[in-house]
């Protein structure tokens, strides 16, 4: 037997079962994305072209490492809920969905995985 | 519950009723820089990944990056990245109940692309080597 009260177990909760946390996770990472957006842009944009050398420095570099890991994980998860919300909007059926859906999440984890190993084995001399 | 019902329902007003507004524009502008942004980001990547394994990849890498076709990708993508930018802030400030009347939406609006170029030009000069 359940002691919680109908309300208190639904409560929060709407048809996706999830409530509203989705939607929250988004901005926390929106919001995230604001200072490291910045932190990040400026040494790639001076790195871009640069000698292999000088530009292997920025990324070992501790500071320049932990927020470009930083930013592929926050931006890589800021991906994949956007493409869902763009899919569920303009992609129909639910094999094209789910198959879609599946896509978006092992291409965006596979750019944020090899975006954090290549500037993690830059950062530990490898 | 069956769904029996599905030709002869009222369908909820689509697009082509409304009088087309350019706020309109930056709202599906905020997707579609999104949706490229997804293209910049593994191209970056890609490059991030080149510097990881040696000298010669990252020389091909760079060259790609640099090249007339490669500048055009990252100079869109700069703007892109700025809208975006710009726009979602102007989301979370109506995700937090703010300027969602008409007047400041639009006021907003404008906001949003003068400092989508603002940004784009601060971006170029960083890369040029001015800032």
């Amino acid at each position: 037997m359940r002691y919680q009260t109908d309300r208190q177990r639904v409560e929060g909760l709407g048809s996706a079962k999830d409530g509203t946390m989705e939607w929250w996770k988004q901005r926390l990472g929106a919001v995230a994305l604001i200072p490291l957006v910045f932190l990040f842009i400026f040494p790639l944009l001076r790195s871009i072209g640069g000698d292999f050398d000088d530009v292997r420095a920025v990324y070992a570099h501790p500071v320049n490492a932990l927020v470009a890991i930083l930013f592929f994980i926050t931006i890589m998860s800021h991906l994949r809920q956007g493409l869902q919300e763009v899919i569920v909007d303009y992609v129909h059926g639910k094999a094209a969905v789910t198959i879609s859906l599946l896509v978006n999440t092992m291409f965006t984890t596979l750019i944020g995985v090899t975006g954090v190993f290549s500037i993690a084995k830059i950062a530990f001399g490898g | 519950m069956a769904d029996v019902n599905r030709g002869n329902r009222p369908l909820s007003p689509h697009l082509s009723i409304y009088r087309p507004l350019w706020t309109m524009v930056l709202s599906i502008t905020h997707r579609i820089t999104g949706v490229g942004l997804a293209v910049s980001i593994t191209m970056i990547t890609w490059w991030f990944l080149a510097l990881a394994i040696n000298e010669a990849y990252f020389e091909v890498a760079n060259a790609v990056m640099t090249s007339v076709v490669g500048g055009f990708i990252l100079i869109a993508s700069l703007w892109a990245l700025s809208f975006h930018f710009c726009n979602g802030i102007r989301h979370l400030f109506w995700d937090a109940g703010k300027g969602l009347d008409l007047n400041t939406a639009f006021k907003s609006g404008l906001a949003v692309m003068a400092g989508s170029v603002v940004l784009t030009v601060i971006g170029v000069l960083v890369v040029v080597g001015v800032i």
